[in-house]
């Protein structure tokens, strides 16, 4: 008990240097003295007290460039993960994660038809976070209804269909790009689907956020429930879960994480899978600890990946999608391999 | 009156059933239910537990409908082993043997002295206290099957359902178990595979074949050679234990047991 609270408090202080930190990486150095500084004399009555010793330019870099991007790929990262966690405990299976199981191309595919074509466009503002939801809703069902055979989720149908879904959806991207009526929002599409955080604003923090955080507590309230889940639907009915209800539960909140991550931050893959394989190493099969490391690491891991996206090829940007499937696919592999070991 | 089960029907897609099954465990009873492989015996008692839904019928916990209340009222009431199975993620023996006190706990509940307390008598009572931070995946067949144990003590329930828990374990560990459920003196409704089991330590018996109730009676009334044969079709011979009063069962090979019925 004690170890987990000495564990999350140092993950959140990590969390907090990460984030200076990655704001005053890029084409102009910020020190992280004057980023803390900045941040701090934006905090209401306390900031009066810290005389101005930085100028406009390093205040306008981080205030208004870097860091919507770094808090925007903190709270992506850590709902990728916890969006990784709850589709493992709703599929029984380490390898669920919202990009292999289809979802994010899922809530691509809606996404783009409402950019392109304005499919969703009497939901206002929130038109293409909702679209992204309906996709990612609409994947995931299909992915679990699928694999499901007998009461069972069967791992070579969920691996083959979320292929398969993911595949179909794609494809359904494509065509809609190619018969995209305008080229300025092809154009954005394009951009936005490769999975960056680039050109990121304070305006897109709001929903994923609020998102991340809603779900976040229902999640920490069923904690034992997602446990039982894990043992199989006949231990967790005889231990006093309604899996049937749970289940419904666990697709809206996976579908409203994906839907609303995906919505700002295109798709980005193998987060959900990494974070959690590596959270159970480090502290146990528990959702009362995975769900708030997990949460924790993905934010930490997103925000330096982005980092190392926005420096490696500089000055061109390469996606943060690529990189995490970079390092991502081999950690897939060894689970895979792992996975078909024990099997026998 | 603890469990009435009431002309009990379900159904599978492909035509395995169980069809108009009664059946009833009084108060500190323990109900065997034996039977051919395919008849029937776990189909009725997940029904029982709720992890399928018949098709037609009753099932009264002390005189409750099972199915019109709460899944977490029903796992306050009634604890289930069943055979181990294989869970794809790690937990420790202290976090399984937790988990049975979940159907306690309301959705703002945190976990009380009272909680680890129970967690921990359940795994003093099964010898386990030294690997409560051991792996669960890492513990042999029959260690996994006391933390099952240990996790329906911890629910603390004064009926246990056990669904073939001791199918594959050696006949040592299998003696422990059913020695330590006998002696925790609650009601149980148990499927068992092996008869001299069943003979050994059920007050009376089901012989569920096909779907349907054929007999049943005290291991007396149900464990006669023909009666065995009619079930099975085995010959056997069937005698009393002159030490403990039990019945013991033997197997005749091949056909070589004319005149034994």
């Amino acid at each position: 008990m004690k170890k987990t609270g000495v564990l999350i408090i140092s993950l959140i202080v990590v969390a907090v240097l990460s984030i200076i930190f990655a704001v005053g990486i890029g084409p102009v150095f910020v020190s992280p003295v004057t980023t803390t500084k900045v941040l701090i004399s934006k905090i209401p009555f306390f900031g009066s007290f810290l005389p101005v010793s930085w100028d406009a330019l390093s205040e306008n870099i981080v205030l208004m460039l870097r860091l919507p991007r770094v808090l925007l790929g903190f709270i992506v990262g850590a709902s990728l993960a916890v969006c990784g966690v709850t589709m493992q405990a709703l599929v029984r299976n380490k390898l669920a994660d919202p990009f292999i199981l289809g979802v994010s191309s899922g809530a691509s595919a809606f996404a783009t038809l409402g950019m392109l074509f304005g499919a969703f466009s009497f939901l206002g503002v929130y038109s293409l976070s909702i679209s992204a939801f309906f996709g990612a809703a609409a994947t995931i069902i299909a992915v679990y209804v699928l694999s499901r055979h007998r009461g069972r989720i069967n791992i070579t149908q969920l691996l083959l269909s979320g292929v398969a879904v993911s595949m179909i959806m794609d494809g359904v991207t494509r065509i809609i790009k190619l018969s995209a009526p305008n080229a300025l929002g092809l154009h954005n599409a394009e951009f936005w689907m490769s999975g960056s955080l680039a050109g990121a604003k304070w305006a897109y923090l709001g929903l994923p956020t609020a998102v991340l955080v809603l779900c976040m507590v229902f999640l920490m309230l069923n904690h034992r429930g997602l446990n039982l889940l894990l043992l199989g639907d006949e231990n967790a009915t005889s231990l006093g879960v309604n899996v049937s209800r749970l289940q419904k539960q666990l697709i809206l909140v996976a579908s409203l994480i994906a839907g609303a991550t995906v919505a700002v931050s295109g798709s980005i893959g193998f987060v959900g899978l990494m974070v959690p394989h590596f959270t159970r190493l480090i502290c146990g099969g528990d959702h009362k600890r995975v769900l708030p490391v997990s949460a924790l690491l993905g934010g930490i891991l997103v925000v330096w990946v982005d980092v190392a996206a926005r420096m490696l090829l500089a000055p061109e940007e390469l996606p943060v999608g690529v990189l995490t499937a970079v390092i991502g696919g081999p950690v897939f592999i060894a689970l895979l391999r792992r996975n078909g070991r024990e099997r026998g | 009156m603890r469990l009435q089960i009431k002309n009990l029907s379900y159904s599978y897609d492909n035509g395995n059933a169980i069809e108009n099954v009664s059946l009833d465990v009084k108060r500190g009873e323990f109900v065997g239910v034996i039977g051919p492989n395919g008849g029937g015996k776990s189909t009725l008692l997940k029904n029982v537990y709720r992890a399928l839904t018949p098709d037609s019928g009753e099932i009264l916990l002390d005189g409750e409908n099972v199915f019109a209340m709460p899944y977490r009222k029903t796992a306050q009431k009634m604890a289930v082993v069943g055979q181990e199975n294989d869970v794809p993620f790690d937990f420790t023996v202290e976090e399984m043997v937790a988990m049975g006190r979940s159907p306690r706990k309301k959705l703002f509940d945190s976990d009380t002295i009272e909680d680890r307390e129970m967690v921990h008598h359940a795994l003093v009572h099964l010898g386990m206290e030294n690997m409560a931070k051991r792996s669960y995946l890492n513990l042999s067949g029959g260690e996994k099957q006391r933390v099952l144990l240990a996790r329906a003590v911890a629910q603390e329930c004064d009926f246990f359902v056990l669904d073939e828990p001791t199918n594959h374990l050696d006949i040592s560990y299998q003696l422990e178990i059913f020695d330590f459920i006998k002696r925790l003196d609650i009601t149980v409704l148990a499927a068992i595979h092996d008869l001299n089991m069943a003979a050994l330590y059920c007050d009376r018996i089901y012989v569920l074949k096909d779907g349907k109730i054929m007999l049943s009676g005290t291991p007396e009334e149900v464990f006669t050679p023909k009666n065995i044969f009619d079930i099975f079709g085995v010959y056997s011979s069937v005698a009393k234990n002159s030490e403990n009063g039990k019945l013991t069962i033997s197997y005749f090979s091949g056909h070589s047991s004319k005149g034994i019925h």
